[in-house]
């Protein structure tokens, strides 16, 4: 029953012309800066010129007596909602994040106060009449700062955000590294990157009294938008209608709304009026969150035959003063080895706070690790005399090596980045080129090819509360034309053509008879939207299972009006016929009509209606995989980099559009050429953003970015369609393609280490003339005339809890909520005490399982072994107060996390 | 703040108003006039998301005062699809090229697009190419921009 209706024209696969171009070419799209409300006022925000210090006192007297001002805010007047911003993962950090800044400023361009104007003009004219006394203190703006400065937030027991893996080297893995026939080591400085969607972040709110908002969002899921201020605000979320048509692009940026437009929709319930701040650039590239500032000591280990023998990675990640949640980016220790045979592998990764703006997520959030990984192994297959392409193929896990689960836990079925190899290579000629390259060089002129592989884990479920599953709702119309709510949601993805594509197939109608909406967050139920790569699989999936659901009804209604086996029913083009009886047919319209109008003509017992929901949850994971080639010439009297050719050959699984799927890997590899030549969001000594304008953060252009050339391998996934996610990997493979042509190309003159990006003509040079050019970045190396380090003292340890005297008691049912950065985990326990043993069963959605621990006064300890998602011991570290738990989790290489519980009374 | 009286026709229809001196042609056009299809990308001419036509020419609105504008004759991305809703060549162009995304650049390109093919001779490939340098697209990497582009050339085929 649930096969594609025979007949009818397949949309899964072609390169169908998007439904929302109209809109869009004509001007009549509906963007959040479109909106214009009665009454509406605009805000702008007065923000931190210093990257850290106490705020003495604000005088907002002179902005509020500007005509045309209706409000000064600061962060006292905010104070009733008493917000905390939690983490996508809708998990609350151990610092403190308001939406204004309290009595201290973290980095250059934290709001401090906002205005409430009559239009945006003026809102600025009053936002530079807000004087603020701070006392400055010395900022922590790189991650070496952070290591030994002082605390950026207060109260914390250091400047760690985050720490995943081993904080001790293993004697072992040490041991094999140093005493392999080869050790390739490799570093990567990677500079910030701002993800730079057209439009800018920006809301527009009204509120309806007090438990009522209508809220209009530049966002990557209405859904998720409106949980997220459900949680802020304490309104139930039917109450919060979150709308957001058009999106221009957001990469990352706005996965969660953030301090700013949750300070605008408190404004907007505090003054009863409709309010609309519009981000501007200057703000976006230098207040907002930004992205991948991050350093990798990478070691591998190799035999003589290019076989990898063990490697480790060590990892800092600069999480700013408020990242969208805490991380030391586990996903790419968990992702960096996973395509590879790896005997031995270790790492440890921390991420840091600075004085700088927070961490927000970028494409490929994990994708250091094919950069570090790629460009490493080119290092290594220069060293060991082997070809780079031979050297992969010793080390990647092939079609005929699955299933197999890694040693990290990945549960591996169907990754193809051998094959992926082997279908580039028929596009691209090496032997050609290594004669081309030859002859060129003869002439002066240096040409580089590189080749890299790579999977990417799309639509992860497992393990993420907020991305397990996602909603299609699907309603055939009395009209009999279909109309479909999701929770997917584009910010250029074309969701609204490629999930129409689907449903239309999967029931039999035409392409232009379904209609999408994505949009308005009170039409359907939660789900994630746009992250992760997530929308093919997820709200594919959804939509067949929907429409196949309703297929089912339509079968069995017309076998009844017609007298025929519901077997022999086909839709096809939008009209009911019986195989078989060709005069037995109606049109889905007359269906409908009775499906809805006359109910008594149904099947005994039937519902009346033609709609059906369907909530599904994807595989775990759903791995992409890619191999692509890139020939650059470099200038050696420039600098400068040419990109001749690039091609791409990935593994998506099922292509819905073609189309769509080129365009999402183009715009990655494009993205992917800025972060390797041109952009870069640094910071002076003072956590002054020195790239605040598209003048100095250089995006690509048409003219930087080549004609790219596709091979599709289509391997079906085991997710419903066959799909795979194709959103980020262009800007994971990306990078490492693009460097290692240009390290081939210069690898005459010697290696491109260590690596810092971007690459540009001067850093290009210093290897061509051996001779350093381009001085060091600000952000990333101390500089000579630079002020003391910080000299606030860090706070000291906070005490040694003691045991107390007396033991409370422990036995009895206790229910508890383990806060893990993928999320909240919930189970209880039933505990009981026997002298200083403790004896315990742990109940939870995986099951049941005993452990037995220690009891020392009020504090509790107890190892507990789980196989899912990996083998792992967690050592639990609990304090009992009356009928309260607090404690830590030691989760192995997953690092610590916060538990709570409640004795359950019984 | 200076007041002004202008007289603007926007896509064929005239339009007065008094306004600062500092008021951008890009707010006039969206906020006074109405047509939102004016995208404001960065408000210092590099993105290339809100031009518009002025007299004939490409222009970049943010960078352009109302007051600038007062007698000339300006066509937004919404003055260009026939009153029957058929596309303007470029817009059909880019259409079927899969040029766009997200489409908050896509006004600015087919505005840069529709006035140098506005001419009886269609301009090289090459000029097409060399004037889309000035419109940042973050979704596409140019890839439908350009096939689009070398379409609307006098000369197909001819690129790079």
């Amino acid at each position: 029953m649930s096969a594609p209706q025979a007949g009818t024209p397949s949309y899964i696969g072609r390169r169908m012309p998007r439904a929302e171009d109209t809109r869009l070419l004509t001007g009549r799209g509906v963007f959040v800066d479109d909106i214009a409300l009665p009454g509406m006022l605009h805000v702008a925000f007065a923000r931190s010129p210093i990257a850290r210090g106490r705020i003495r006192s604000i005088d907002t007297s002179a902005a509020r007596e500007l005509p045309g001002v209706h409000a000064v805010l600061t962060a006292r007047d905010l104070a009733r909602f008493n917000i905390d911003l939690i983490s996508f993962f809708l998990v609350s950090p151990s610092i403190r994040i308001p939406p204004l800044a309290e009595d201290r400023v973290l980095y250059v361009g934290d709001p401090v106060a906002m205005i409430i104007a009559q239009d945006r003009y003026l809102a600025e004219d009053a936002a530079g009449l807000v004087t603020v006394d701070y006392e400055e203190e010395d900022p922590v703006v790189t991650i070496a700062d952070a290591r030994r400065g002082s605390l950026v937030h207060a109260g914390s027991e250091s400047n760690v955000a985050a720490a995943s893996g081993a904080e001790e080297p293993d004697e072992d893995l040490e041991a094999l590294l140093t005493s392999a026939p080869c050790l390739v080591r490799h570093t990567i400085r990677h500079q910030r990157i701002a993800q730079s969607p057209m439009e800018t972040r920006g809301v527009v709110v009204a509120a309806h009294g007090e438990s009522e908002l209508t809220v209009y969002i530049s966002c990557q899921s209405p859904q998720m938008a409106a949980r997220y201020l459900s949680m802020a605000f304490g309104i139930p979320q039917t109450g919060i209608r979150v709308i957001s048509k058009d999106v221009g692009g957001s990469f990352g940026l706005k996965v969660q709304p953030w301090r700013e437009e949750i300070a605008v929709v408190a404004a907007g319930r505090l003054l009863a009026r409709p309010l609309k701040w519009i981000e501007d650039r200057h703000e976006n590239l230098s207040a907002s969150n930004l992205a991948r500032e991050q350093e990798i000591a990478l070691r591998i280990a190799f035999d003589e035959a290019g076989s990898i023998l063990g490697s480790h990675v060590d990892y800092d990640l600069n999480n700013g003063a408020y990242p969208h949640g805490p991380d030391s980016n586990l996903a790419a220790m968990m992702f960096f080895w996973a395509a590879h045979r790896m005997p031995a592998f270790g790492f440890r990764a921390r991420g840091w706070y600075t004085n700088t703006p927070g961490l927000g997520a970028y494409r490929g959030p994990w994708a250091i690790e094919s950069l570090a990984r790629e460009t490493a192994l080119d290092i290594a297959a220069r060293r060991l005399g082997i070809d780079p392409i031979e050297l992969r193929r010793r080390n990647l896990i092939t079609k005929a090596d699955q299933p197999l689960t890694t040693p990290l836990g990945i549960r591996l079925e169907d990754i193809t980045p051998a094959e992926c190899l082997d279908l580039l290579l028929q596009k691209v000629d090496v032997p050609a080129f290594r004669a081309e390259q030859a002859a060129a060089r003869a002439e002066g002129r240096y040409l580089g090819l590189g080749i890299t592989t790579y999977i990417e884990p799309t639509a992860g479920s497992a393990g993420i509360s907020v991305l397990s599953t996602d909603v299609a709702q699907l309603r055939i119309e009395p009209t009999g034309k279909v109309s479909a709510v999701l929770s997917t949601h584009s910010q250029g993805h074309g969701t609204q053509t490629t999930m129409a594509q689907v449903i239309a197939e999967r029931l039999g109608v035409a392409f232009e008879d379904v209609t999408v909406y994505e949009d308005d967050s009170s039409r359907g139920g939660f789900g994630a939207g746009a992250s992760g790569s997530r929308q093919a699989v997820a709200g594919g999936g959804a939509s067949i299972k929907a429409a196949d659901l309703l297929v089912d009804k339509v079968r069995r209604i017309a076998a009844h009006l017609l007298g025929a086996d519901p077997a022999h029913v086909r839709i096809q083009s939008g009209r009911i016929h019986v195989d078989g009886a060709g005069e037995k047919t109606c049109s889905l319209r007359e269906l409908a009509e009775i499906a809805y109008g006359e109910p008594e003509r149904l099947p005994a017992g039937m519902e009346a209606g033609l709609e059906a929901q369907y909530r599904y949850r994807p595989p775990p994971v759903t791995f992409t995989s890619a191999a692509h080639a890139c020939i650059v010439e470099v200038d050696p009297d420039t600098g400068f980099v040419k990109i001749r050719r690039w091609v791409c050959s990935e593994d998506c699984g099922v292509m819905i559009n073609p189309a769509v799927v080129e365009g999402q890997i183009a715009g990655g590899v494009a993205q992917a050429i800025g972060t390797v030549l041109l952009e870069e969001a640094g910071f002076d000594a003072r956590g002054n953003p020195i790239a605040v304008t598209y003048k100095d953060y250089l995006l690509p252009a048409i003219s930087d970015v080549p004609d790219f050339e596709y091979v599709h391998a289509s391997t079906p996934s085991q997710a419903e369609g066959g799909f795979r996610g194709v959103g980020e990997g262009g800007c994971i493979i990306g990078p490492p393609t693009l460097v290692n042509a240009i390290a081939d190309a210069l690898s005459p003159f010697g290696e491109l280490a260590p690596l810092e990006l971007p690459l540009t003509p001067a850093r290009i040079l210093e290897v061509i003339e051996k001779r350093p050019l381009s001085g060091a970045s600000p952000a990333s190396s101390p500089q000579a005339g630079q002020p003391s380090p910080p000299s606030v003292p860090h706070s000291p340890p906070p005490p040694v809890e003691k045991p107390t005297g007396t033991r409370p008691t422990i036995d009895g049912l206790w229910k508890m909520v383990l806060a893990t950065p993928m999320g909240l985990q919930q189970f209880t326990a039933r505990l009981a005490a026997n002298a200083d043993l403790l004896t315990g069963t742990l109940q939870s959605e995986m099951g049941s399982q005993d452990f037995t621990g220690t009891i020392e006064g009020n504090a509790l300890r107890w190892d507990l072994k789980v196989s899912k998602p990996m083998p792992l011991t967690l050592k639990y570290d609990v304090r009992i107060e009356g009928d309260r738990l607090t404690g830590k989790v030691k989760m192995g290489l997953f690092g610590t996390a916060k538990l709570t519980g409640e004795r359950v009374p019984e | 703040m200076s007041q002004h009286n202008i007289q603007v026709t926007v896509n064929g229809r005239l339009h007065t108003a008094t306004v600062e001196g500092r008021l951008t042609l890009s707010d006039f056009l969206r906020v006074e006039a109405g047509y939102t299809g004016v995208h404001i990308g960065c408000e210092h001419g590099v993105c290339g998301a809100c031009t518009v036509i002025v007299d004939g020419q490409a222009v970049r609105s943010c960078l352009m005062l109302a007051v600038q504008a007062d007698g000339s004759s300006i066509t937004t991305v919404e003055g260009l699809t026939a009153p029957d809703g058929t596309l303007h060549p470029v817009q059909q162009a880019l259409r079927d090229e899969h040029a766009l995304q997200c489409g908050f650049c896509t006004p600015g390109v087919v505005m840069t697009l529709a006035a140098l093919t506005s001419g009886a001779s269609k301009p090289a490939a090459r000029t097409l190419l060399d004037a889309l340098s000035g419109h940042v697209c973050r979704c596409t990497g140019y890839q439908g921009i350009r096939r689009a582009a070398i379409k609307l050339a006098g000369e197909p085929g001819a690129k790079k």
